[in-house]
């Protein structure tokens, strides 16, 4: 406790303000600036003559780490701001884009929402439980510091093969993070997906994803308006853990790097957090604030200098205020601490007791640290003594950006020619393969997972996991949001714009399956190091690709973050754009499930079977083979058949709706058939396709553009006239047969019949069995 | 009737619970955890949640909570006071209800829906039941695993004071539907003054046709239909 710094309790704090004149001097002890300790912090040569312009000197040790964190890749996008550029980020339904805490959309009725995705994979590859954790929290504060509640959390894993002791290890770790932390907040999990492939063994891929609502009027950004205003620190205090963490996100990991580098990786508390969400919307109800940031990745200094830099204001601020839970901490340390749960408020001058009282109320303190200055410089005392004094725009916005050549790696491009034909032999027989692929660890169920999280708390839920995406009822009325995460990690790095446009197709796809309609999108690109050509390569084609399916489709991009480095010792992840999309529902009694319900109901097939096995699971699964050239994205297609969908669901006209994706038709169709675990239900399918396509290819394909829907007979006719008006093609594939009869599929040279047990015991049952088995 | 809904610091069911009361036709307030008095409340639900973190183990810190001892005397007198998921375990460490909830079997939190059998009708909180009612609804906790020692175990059962029970779909207590290996299959149990009731499962999240469950819908009925009177109170003692 620094009980000493703090002011005397009448509430009035003296004026921060610097006795010694303007410019920073080194502090005592400060180690000199060397070429080498600014290579340390992450500073080319050219960049750091660039700091000396605009300083206009020197600048000292504390400044150097000021800018070592501002212009990381993580909070400068230096290596993918250009590019980003090229995405569309407008519609009239967006209220908020890029470059604030949250992207935020009108859902109707007076109501917005609030989401954004955000990466942890750096500080889960080291300690999953606590990485995977914080990352919860982040994304959460990210949402509530826009005035928004948090509503919903999805998460989007990518692991390596189940097989590996230490993938396990992250495994459980990460889910048990995510549990603990959003359990113990009280948010629902309502969604998300979980991959496992060799392409993420040494770098496990963490994306977080949280949607708020609020009332319109209640949005509030992080801005600091009004020179005059004060700065506080509210929530918890400042320790010495994470320091760096947004450079230490800015480089690859190499072996040996678990151990040294977990101070790096911040330590959460739900607890402090659940209380800091209610005073934070308590606070920002209260009208007594002006603007509120999260201190997340580089902490004050981000914070300070970001909301000084949208407002064109000026910042100065006393590290010698900030409630600290160390002794002896420096400015840089202070500046640059990502401790969690911790916010930075402008309080409107003179409602600073009013902020306290808040705070008090939840067991949480508020210091004044600093206030608002028409200098246009982050400013930063010690005790009254100037140790920083930067211009803040140039710092927040002045980040030096790239945009280097690219070129593909030529492996890729073999691995693409691949002719997958030779794999169209399933070595074991159909069944088997039929059974390897719904039973693999990509396509099986992930109810292992999502059973760790919460998903019923509120009272909203109206879709919870494990369908095509999640629906959260809008408190006190009968609107939805819908929202889902996808990417095939094993597409995008086939050929990454192809990739790309998928996952934009398939999030909006999985979306329009509830009967929910696609809105906009936050994304998380998780690639290599970009310093190499055939990672830059792959950047830019996601890009491009996300680009196209976004503007077609009509859902902007609102904000999302990206996560370069993902290697260890050389080896990259799958380049993986993680698409967040988000849509809206006007009645969730109008919601559609993806189960199959009634004995007798028609089953038809929307789409075109074409038989894309090109980086498929059945490829992995049976061949262990990830080759070939992703499912094709036929855009016009993917928009008429996500009309004709919401058309149908407005009118109630379906029982069932299932996207294909991983695992082709045959886990779509087992998924249809199973439903949902615990209910203790599942009914069997009769299924005739008549495709002239190899079994294989017809059972295990990914082609995009298609969904299975059921409905009752009489509806039948109905659903046929709306596919053809919205030029959808439409085939009757089977009938829903009863309760616990078994799934049998005829194609044209195959008789499959698969008993809803064996089904279940393989669909159900593969995680849970590694899991426990392997400890 | 008026139910005092408690939240403390971590309390994130008690809207949930404020709603259910509405929905069920009473007059729901929140009273903070700091306060000394239920202000007229007629029934308490402590809604769940992790009070205070759960820091130490659930409810082991709530139960210092200043509203604690108002709850408890409301109780010892006679009213209504019901504990859902780690309001439960609230007041299996206020002592007003014997037993304790331990960490699930599977070590890890269970969220998901399970299926109960009504054990007791005709409580204030189960008249809208019927006795052998197989009910469905959401679990969610980490530390469900109900254990007393085998006395205290044995009088529970003879004296009916095991209300919910886990069960499967059709009723039947097989080994496979005990979500957290509690003992004899407990879900939720009375005081033996038939007052105080706690549970794991969460009734109020199991309201509307829509959320796919209306199953909790009577519990919240039953108890704002009874007819609480300080007369009434004193004859339940």
């Amino acid at each position: 406790m620094s009980s000493d710094r703090r002011r005397p309790g009448n509430g009035a704090a003296p004026p921060v303000t610097s006795p010694n004149g303007d410019t920073p001097l080194p502090r005592p002890g400060d180690p000199p600036i060397t070429p080498d300790l600014v290579d340390d912090h992450g500073i080319s040569p050219d960049e750091y003559d660039q700091i000396l312009r605009i300083m206009g000197r020197e600048p000292t040790f504390t400044e150097l780490g000021v800018f070592s964190a501002m212009w990381s890749e993580h909070c400068g996008y230096k290596n993918s701001k250009r590019l980003l550029r090229l995405l569309p980020t407008e519609a009239p339904w967006v209220i908020q884009g890029p470059g604030e805490n949250a992207g935020v959309i009108d859902v109707g009725g007076g109501w917005a929402l609030a989401f954004k995705i955000e990466s942890h994979n750096h500080p889960s590859a080291v300690e999953p439980y606590q990485g995977a954790a914080t990352g919860i929290g982040g994304i959460l504060r990210d949402v509530f510091t826009m005035g928004a509640r948090p509503v919903a959390t999805l998460n989007s894993l990518h692991f390596g093969d189940l097989d590996s002791p230490r993938v396990r290890y992250l495994f459980s770790g990460v889910v048990k993070g995510i549990g603990d932390y959003g359990n113990c907040v009280g948010i629902p999990s309502t969604g998300g997906e979980v991959y496992f492939d060799r392409g993420y063994e040494d770098n496990p891929i963490v994306n977080a994803m949280c949607l708020g609502l609020m009332r319109r009027e209640d949005l509030i950004r992080g801005t600091a308006e009004g020179v005059g205003n004060t700065l506080m620190a509210v929530g918890a205090r400042t320790g010495r853990d994470g320091i760096h963490g947004a450079t230490f996100a800015s480089e690859e990991l190499s072996e040996g790097d678990d151990e040294a580098s977990r101070p790096q990786v911040q330590v959460g508390d739900p607890f402090t957090e659940k209380l800091l969400l209610e005073a934070s919307l308590e606070l920002i109800a209260s009208g007594h604030i002006v603007g509120i940031q999260d201190m997340g990745a580089a902490g004050l200094t981000s914070s300070g200098a970001e909301m000084a830099g949208r407002s064109g204001t000026g910042v100065v601020m006393d590290t010698a205020r900030v409630p600290v839970r160390e002794q002896g901490m420096t400015p840089y340390e202070i500046l640059l601490s990502e401790s969690q749960e911790r916010m930075l408020v402008v309080a409107e001058a003179g409602r600073e007791d009013g902020v306290r009282e808040i705070l008090e109320k939840w067991e949480l303190e508020a210091e004044t640290i600093g206030h608002v200055t028409e200098t246009g410089t982050f400013r930063v005392l010690e005790d009254g003594v100037a140790v920083a004094d930067i211009p803040a725009l140039p710092l927040t916005e002045g980040c030096p950006t790239y945009e280097r050549p690219g070129e593909e790696s030529p492996e890729i491009g073999n691995l693409r020619k691949t002719d997958v034909l030779h794999y169209m032999l399933p070595p074991n027989g159909l069944e088997s393969a039929f059974l390897a692929v719904v039973g693999s660890p990509n396509t099986s169920s992930k109810q292992w997972v999502y059973e760790q999280y919460d998903t019923s708390v509120r009272a909203n839920s109206i879709e919870r996991p494990g369908g095509d995406a999640g629906v959260i009822r809008v408190p006190g009325t009968n609107r939805g949001v819908a929202a889902t995460t996808d990417c095939n990690g094993r597409h995008t790095y086939l050929n990454p714009r192809t990739g790309a446009m998928g996952a934009v197709a398939e999030a909006a796809r999985n979306v329009a399956c509830t009967g929910a309609v696609p809105m906009a999108i936050t994304n998380c690109l998780n690639f290599g190091s970009p310093l190499k050509p055939h990672i830059r390569h792959q950047f830019r084609e996601a890009v491009m690709g996300m680009r196209d399916a976004c503007a077609y489709l009509e859902t902007p991009v609102t904000g999302g973050n990206v996560s370069f480095y993902n290697e260890t010792d050389g080896q990259a992840v799958y380049p993986t754009p993680v698409i967040g999309m988000v849509g809206v529902i006007d009645d969730v009694g109008n919601v559609v499930r993806h189960a199959f319900r009634d004995p007798g109901d028609a089953i038809l097939l929307l789409g075109t079977n074409r038989g894309e096995l090109g980086g498929s699971e059945y490829l992995y699964a049976v061949h262990d083979v990830v080759a070939g050239e992703p499912p094709a994205v036929d855009l016009h297609a993917e928009r008429s058949l996500q009309r004709c969908l919401l058309a149908m669901a407005g009118r109630r006209m379906l029982k069932s709706a299932h996207d294909v994706a991983s695992g082709g038709l045959a886990a779509t169709l087992v998924e249809s058939c199973l439903g949902r675990p615990r209910t203790g239900r599942a009914v069997g399918a009769s299924i005739r396709l008549e495709d002239e396509l190899p079994d294989t290819a017809l059972l295990f394909g990914e082609d995009h553009g298609r969904v299975i829907v059921s409905c009752g007979p009489d509806e039948e006719e109905n659903v046929r006239r709306m596919t053809s008006d919205h030029g959808v093609p439409c085939t009757r594939i089977g009938t829903v047969t009863g309760e616990e009869s078994p799934l049998e599929i005829n194609t044209r040279s195959a008789a499959l019949r698969l008993a809803l047990g064996a089904l279940r015991d393989r669909y159900f049952g593969t995680i849970p069995g590694i899991m426990s088995e392997a400890g | 009737m008026n139910v005092a809904v408690v939240t403390f610091p971590g309390s994130n069911c008690d809207q949930d619970c404020h709603r259910s009361v509405e929905l069920a036709g009473g007059s729901p307030q929140y009273v903070w955890h700091r306060e000394t008095t239920l202000g007229g409340a007629e029934a308490v639900i402590v809604p769940g949640g992790f009070a205070h973190g759960d820091y130490l183990r659930p409810g082991a810190i709530a139960r210092f909570s200043p509203i604690m001892d108002a709850i408890i005397d409301f109780a010892r007198e006679g009213g209504l006071v019901v504990g859902i998921c780690n309001g439960f375990q609230v007041l299996c460490e206020a002592g007003l209800l014997p037993g304790a909830l331990l960490r699930n079997r599977s070590l890890r939190f269970q969220s998901h829906d399970c299926w109960l059998r009504v054990e007791r009708a005709g409580t204030p909180y189960t008249r809208e039941y019927r006795e052998g009612q197989v009910i469905r609804m959401p679990l969610s906790h980490a530390d469900g695993n109900y254990y007393a020692d085998a006395g205290t175990l044995a009088e529970l059962e003879a004296e009916g004071r095991v209300v919910f029970r886990y069960c499967d779909a059709r009723g039947d207590v097989t080994p496979e539907a005990n979500p957290n290996g509690s003992l004899n299959h407990v879900a939720g149990i009375m005081n033996r003054r038939g007052n105080v009731l706690g549970m794991m499962p969460h009734p109020d999240r199991a309201i509307e046709e829509v959320l796919g469950s209306v199953d909790g819908l009577p519990l919240f009925e039953s108890l704002v239909g009874t007819e609480v009177t300080a007369a009434a109170r004193s004859e339940v003692a």
